[in-house]
């Protein structure tokens, strides 16, 4: 089992090799100087030069995909042009705001998106799976940041039970952490809930009707005992799937989240630095955040083997 | 049932009662993505006004009789505005849906015919369906200027390799089928079989695969305008008017309110469709 945990590990090194060339290519992807559109509509001569030595624009096209590769592999991001700080420290300053953000979103959405999906399973055709399906579409067609106002105008503008927008770090008080975090929390993870509760019924479905179910049930077993030991193990493969492929849909929906309830996270980083070309930001930000997506997913190819042991790759 | 079918052309009102029976919610997205699309193209004749006609006297106006969907913070109409909105929304879905589906379905064909190729593309696919769509997009919009055909592009790009993947996967299980053997063994060259074998039976799955492509992609532009990196803001597309919202969120709720419905409503309806089609056309997903 370590030598196949070390064969994932060494395909995802391709994987990251070609999202760092994509990534670095992003600079070329219009015709023009890149250095030019870095710099602005405003800029001086000067500012278009001393950006363009900074990253290196000055030398041949394979100079610096080598060049880029090399300080990534290294761990150095490059520096931002508008704060002049190192892009490592800023994304490290942002990081624990959005891995907060994402981690409650992903508790709440399998803590639900699970349970009402075996649930629909269980009582197929009934109102309860009718309800569970119209919620698993609608919820996967709603805009995020549209849905944040909406829980913000009920919850916090109408009700006032909880703040507005803003962020406190864990650090001064647990209460107001949470309810700083959980309006937001909620939002993100309404699409990925309801992502989730769509493919654990259809897995469930697939395996209720296999005869060991029916005769779990035959000989007395409890409906809970039946749904989650026998039937939602042998469900979960697919699941599981789900919720590593669906943790794009959350970075993805996290960055408008922190836009929708000002989070210092790191999508208001990148909206910020889009907002001021600042490119090396941008590149960080998403090679760290691909980084975390592909991680994500080699745990959860793992957890593979973990869960269903005639998986051999 | 009564009677074995005796008629081959079923008249088209009980075919329709049929379809609303056994796809109910294939036939409301029909028809809410129908009274949408009208809405956009006719909404000079839905009782609108000037989008961008600004009226200082009447700003942040709630909903009343004249003023449907309230007024925004120039005193510009909601309803109007919303309903122009929907031709960014519905031109930009339309456009990835198609351009990434044409794209997207050659590059496939290609690279799962010819294995040789296969190997390091799909490598290439993987390593750009890593970065999250949302972020890409936004990346390559700040690269480039804010125009519709530019949010096109930009959705595009995270687009093509997800539609890549499904063509690959079915010419892959299509290459070892009999009929394409039996067609090599007639000494059917490569371009042929992939256009005559195997494109029909993609048919099914792509038109599936495009309604999803489009409903995402409009969700995006959204976002997109919503961030300010998409549509030019004096553009009255959706994720603009709720972005020029968002300051006026505790004073006028109606700004983001409306346009946000008819964007969810949209994309509702669309994956609704892409759900119907998708049981009507037997495809497996």
């Amino acid at each position: 089992m370590l030598a196949e945990v070390l064969r994932r590990l060494l395909a995802t090194i391709p994987v990251m090799g070609v999202v760092a060339i994509a990534v670095f290519a992003l600079l070329h992807v219009t015709p023009g100087d890149p250095a030019v559109i870095i710099a602005g509509d405003y800029a001086t001569t000067d500012d278009i030069a001393r950006i363009r030595t900074r990253l290196g624009l000055d030398q041949p096209f394979h100079a610096q995909v080598a060049l880029w590769l090399g300080r990534v592999v290294r761990g150095d991001l490059g520096t931002s042009i508008f704060s002049g700080l190192p892009v490592s420290t800023l994304i490290g300053q942002r990081a624990a705001t959005t891995i907060w953000l994402t981690l409650f979103a992903m508790l709440i959405s399998v803590g639900i998106g699970v349970p009402i999906g075996v649930m629909a399973a269980w009582r197929k055709r009934s109102w309860l799976d009718r309800a569970v399906m119209v919620f698993a579409v609608s919820g996967f067609s709603m805009p995020t940041f549209w849905l944040g106002f909406i829980l913000v105008y009920i919850f916090a503008i109408t009700a006032g039970w909880l703040p507005v927008q803003g962020y406190t770090p864990l650090a001064s008080g647990v209460g107001s952490f949470l309810s700083h975090l959980i309006l937001p929390a909620l939002t993100l993870s309404v699409v990925y809930m309801a992502l989730i509760a769509r493919m654990t019924r259809a897995s469930m479905l697939g395996v209720l009707d296999e005869d060991y179910i029916r005769t779990a049930f035959a000989k007395g077993l409890a409906p809970r005992v039946v749904l989650v030991r026998h039937a939602l193990k042998n469900a979960s493969l697919p699941v599981v799937t789900t919720i590593g492929i669906g943790f794009a849909l959350l970075i993805g929906g996290a960055v408008v989240t922190e836009s929708v309830f000002a989070l210092p996270g790191l999508g208001r980083l990148t909206v910020d630095a889009i907002v001021r070309r600042d490119y090396p930001v941008i590149q960080g930000v998403l090679l760290v955040v691909s980084g975390a997506y592909v991680l994500i997913n080699l745990v959860v190819d793992v957890l593979y083997v973990v869960l269903d042991p005639r998986i051999r790759y | 049932m009564g009677g074995p079918e005796v008629s081959t052309s079923v008249p088209r009102e009980v075919a329709w009662r049929r379809l609303l029976r056994r796809q109910p919610t294939f036939v409301i997205g029909l028809a809410v993505l129908v009274v949408i699309l009208a809405s956009g193209v006719l909404a000079p004749a839905w009782w609108t006004g000037d989008p961008q006609q600004m009226r200082p006297a009447q700003r942040l106006q709630p909903p009343s009789a004249v003023r449907w969907f309230g007024s925004d913070h120039f005193g510009r109409d909601v309803y109007t505005r919303t309903l122009y909105g929907a031709r960014v929304s519905l031109v930009v879905g339309a456009s990835v849906a198609l351009l990434s589906l044409a794209l997207g379905t050659t590059l496939g064909l290609v690279i799962g015919f010819y294995r040789r190729l296969d190997a390091v593309m799909m490598r290439v696919m993987d390593g750009l369906m890593a970065i999250p769509a949302i972020l890409l997009a936004l990346a390559l919009m700040a690269m480039m200027r804010g125009s519709v055909r530019n949010v096109i592009v930009a959705l595009l790009i995270p687009e093509i390799p997800r539609v890549i993947r499904v063509v690959r996967a079915s010419v892959l299980s299509l290459r070892e089928h009999t009929m394409v053997e039996a067609a090599r063994a007639l000494g059917v060259g490569t371009p042929r079989i992939l256009v005559r074998y195997i494109l029909p039976a993609l048919v099914a799955p792509l038109i599936v695969q495009a309604t999803y492509v489009g409903a995402s992609a409009i969700l995006f532009e959204a976002y997109l305008s919503f961030l300010g990196a998409g549509t030019p803001p004096h553009i009255p597309s959706w994720g603009n008017i709720m972005a020029e919202g968002k300051t006026y969120v505790q004073l006028a709720f109606w700004i983001i309110l409306f346009p946000g419905l008819f964007l969810a409503l949209t994309v509702l309806a669309i994956n609704l469709v892409g759900d119907g089609l998708r049981d009507l056309l037997n495809v497996r997903g």
